[in-house]
């Protein structure tokens, strides 16, 4: 019988159905009477941009280096946030440079009285909103945010064993794990993998949980040790197979991991979280979808999305076809576009929510028009 | 060539075929090396701007439930003035125009804003974005060439309705919103029978009048009420301070834009084209027809700032859809570009630009060869610009 000193938080579940209006509603819709054609939020924004019934944001109120490379994010939620699981993640759109970019982060944040939340963030090479939120976020700052959303966190019955395999920012979910969940664990391994000893993320404290003896940690530093391979598994951890397994990492391992743990015939005990990848095909024209018609047709690297469309059949809206009346703007689900008169690319994964003026841009790769 | 000017003392006809190019290109390389260098600190202009007019209008209209004090009326009226006219011109004009599209803030994006006006914007889109920024000044295809209802061309036939369009244009000012919103559903088109009256006019026309109620509703009846309400003791000059407050802001606005927008293109020395003069135009030849039918206004930093930067016509015709705030900067560069081509930069503070329109529409509502030297330009324009001075001679 486990004993948890530290209640599971629960995320809770969204509200099914059509409620009844609120009192609140029904008076910000009369409100609305007065402020049209803005809303009564859009000037509620103005003095409290976290109240409730906003839009979800949250507001930096500490930026603490973890290492060289990356930095914790200590976060005051809207009232609208709905709590999260360990281990799960969160959407964040960041004002980089003037222009909102959306990335997910693992919460990291162990369990706070306060409501705050943490995301644990490391620079990726020609990250633009790593580096920003690394090297230029300031406490003060309102982000937007998503709520916490992932599924890969603990059971609501611990497991008996856990074996934990994670490399560079890999850590930072199972970190979010740890501190919430380590009360009502017996039995944790953690072989983690980073370039060297001062490169790993929430070293001292996970080495502080080791020298107590809550966990067995397994540094690996690949600078000097190379890459964790499966195999190395079967000596580092000989009992792997009566374990639990979580991982987080690069695509190679957690693919290597996979076939390891499908090759023993025990997949389900392997559980992976994979960042969702930041690399975008991009390309001289490629297939282009238009999500809401259910059409694709294959576009070359030249030819507006505009004409794309409509040579497909597709009811486009248009107007100027040159670039200038915005008459034919249309959401950018997913891939690549290039503007043609400039060459630029522009790139968009869903919740991006990036419009493109689709007579003056053409395929640069996959790309998916929510039209 | 196919930028024609229709006329013998064409303002461009020294430009040749490379000529056009080469600006083209020139023009190209500028857009792109502004928006290379867009970044934080235009976002931040945009939303100071944005905030201070929020503020702006909230206080104002806080100040005027308390109207009937006359000069709660007077500071209300004047802020709630400024504050639409901040929202129309450098803050809804401006966005629906999809400037701020590369920020990416679906709260500042053409697709969704709506603005302040009785006009919905998805209509005004079409006709302001689509119909004239496309074909600006071109007779007959350029419905901003007299909005339908003045002749503000020698081109433009002239018929006796057009002796009264002083008055018109007068009119115009005071219900410009209205005007605007008549002239995106091409209202005259319709009333003389060049247009049927379909299912889409039907769709349009009812957005139009929703529109109108909200607005109506807004300024002419809640607000009002709403002055009552706080002011129980003296419910009906409560009530009636704030609503001819509201009245007068409306006005106010109207009467601004409308003359801001005239400055525009009706100024003298600013060239129209005929329909047939636009067949197969290429970039380089649209970007020319843009430098010489646009005029700017000079002011400072106030006067750009309220007329939304369309103080800046010329910049804002060549890029509709770059961030307002940048014109100022390529101003020299454009003005230098028009020197090294030949071309006149047609410029002048808003009182004279604002007269010479004006000038322009009630010589106009004559016929051309009714006294001959009616129809002249006037001298004082010939200084301005030389080479078109003599044209209508």
């Amino acid at each position: 019988m486990f004993l948890t000193t530290v209640p599971r938080p629960t995320a809770v579940p969204e509200r099914v159905g059509r409620p009844r209006p609120r009192p609140r509603d029904l008076l910000l819709r009369a409100a609305g009477a007065l402020t049209t054609p803005l809303l009564p939020t859009d000037y509620l924004d103005l003095v409290d941009p976290l109240r409730s019934g906003a839009q979800l944001r949250g507001r930096i109120e500490q930026v603490r280096p973890e290492t060289a490379e990356s930095a914790t994010l200590v976060l005051r939620p809207g009232r609208g946030w709905r709590g999260h699981v360990p281990g799960q993640y969160v959407r964040i759109g960041v004002d980089v440079d003037g222009v909102r970019l959306w990335r997910a982060y693992s919460l990291t944040s162990g369990p706070r009285a306060d409501g705050r939340v943490a995301i644990t963030v490391k620079v990726i090479p020609d990250g633009r909103v790593s580096t920003h939120l690394v090297r230029r976020a300031k406490p003060g700052t309102v982000l937007q945010l998503d709520q916490a959303t992932g599924d890969f966190h603990l059971p609501a019955t611990p497991p008996a064993r856990a074996l934990f395999v994670t490399a560079g920012s890999g850590i930072t979910p199972v970190m979010g794990m740890l501190r919430h969940h380590l009360p009502s664990l017996r039995d944790v391994v953690i072989v983690h993998s980073a370039p060297t000893a001062e490169a790993v993320i929430f070293g001292s404290e996970l080495r502080d949980m080791a020298a107590v003896g809550r966990i067995r940690l397994l540094e690996r530093h690949t600078d000097r040790d190379g890459l964790l391979a499966p195999e190395d598994l079967e000596r580092l951890v000989p009992d792997w197979v009566d374990r639990q397994a979580w991982a987080c990492g690069p695509p190679a391992m957690l693919d290597a991991l996979e076939a390891h743990w499908a090759e023993a015939d025990l997949p389900q005990q392997l559980h992976t979280e994979r960042f969702r990848a930041q690399v975008v095909v991009t390309g001289d024209g490629g297939p282009v979808t238009f999500a809401r018609t259910g059409r694709t047709v294959e576009a070359d690297g030249a030819t507006p999305l505009l004409d794309v469309g409509e040579a497909a059949g597709v009811l486009m809206p248009s107007g100027c076809r040159m670039g200038i009346c915005m008459g034919c703007v249309r959401p950018l689900a997913s891939g690549a576009v290039r503007d043609l008169r400039t060459g630029a690319i522009t790139t968009a994964e869903p919740g991006d929510g990036v419009q493109v003026q689709t007579c003056v841009t053409a395929a640069a790769g996959p790309c998916t028009l929510d039209h | 060539m196919t930028v024609i000017q229709k006329r013998a003392d064409n303002p461009v006809a020294h430009l040749t075929d490379e000529d056009i190019e080469l600006i083209g290109k020139e023009l190209d390389a500028l857009r792109e090396e502004v928006f290379a260098g867009l970044g934080e600190a235009e976002a931040r202009y945009i939303r100071r701007v944005i905030t201070t007019q929020r503020w702006l209008e909230l206080g104002s209209r806080g100040v005027l439930l308390f109207a009937w004090f006359p000069p709660a009326w007077i500071v209300g009226t004047a802020g709630l003035s400024v504050a639409k006219i901040l929202e129309n011109m450098e803050i809804g004009h401006n966005i629906l125009h999809g400037q701020w599209d590369w920020m990416r803030d679906p709260t500042i994006h053409s697709t969704t804003w709506e603005w302040d006006n009785v006009a919905p914007a998805e209509m005004w889109k079409h006709s302001h974005n689509e119909i004239h920024h496309r074909y600006t000044n071109v007779v007959g295809r350029d419905n901003d060439l007299g909005y339908g209802i003045m002749r503000v061309d020698e081109d433009q036939r002239w018929s006796p309705f057009h002796l009264g369009q002083p008055l018109w244009n007068f009119l115009n000012a005071c219900f410009f919103e209205y005007g605007i919103a008549a002239y995106d559903l091409e209202l005259g088109k319709y009333y003389k029978g060049k247009k049927k009256v379909d299912a889409a006019f039907k769709r349009d026309a009812r957005k139009v009048l929703h529109k109108i109620g909200r607005q109506f509703r807004r300024d002419y009846l809640l607000h009002p009420v709403a002055a009552a309400a706080v002011n129980p003791w003296n419910l009906v000059p409560a009530a009636l301070a704030t609503l001819s407050a509201n009245v007068v802001a409306n006005l106010a606005r109207n009467i601004w834009t409308h003359s801001v927008i005239m400055c525009g293109h009706f100024p003298a020395g600013v060239a129209t084209f005929s329909k047939t003069s636009i067949e197969g135009e290429t970039k380089g030849e649209w970007y020319v027809r843009q430098m010489v039918g646009s005029a700017n206004i000079t002011g400072g930093r106030l006067t750009h700032l309220m007329t939304g930067n369309l103080s800046y016509q010329v910049e804002h015709h060549l890029f509709p859809d770059m961030p307002s705030i940048r014109y100022q900067t390529i101003a020299p560069r454009i003005q230098d570009l028009f020197e090294r081509y030949g071309l006149t930069y047609v410029t002048g503070p808003l009182p004279k630009q604002v007269g010479s329109a004006w000038w322009k529409v009630i010589r106009l509502s004559l016929p051309n060869d009714l006294f001959g030297r009616v129809n002249r330009t006037p001298a004082a324009d010939a200084a301005v610009q030389p080479e078109l001075a003599d044209r209508a001679a």
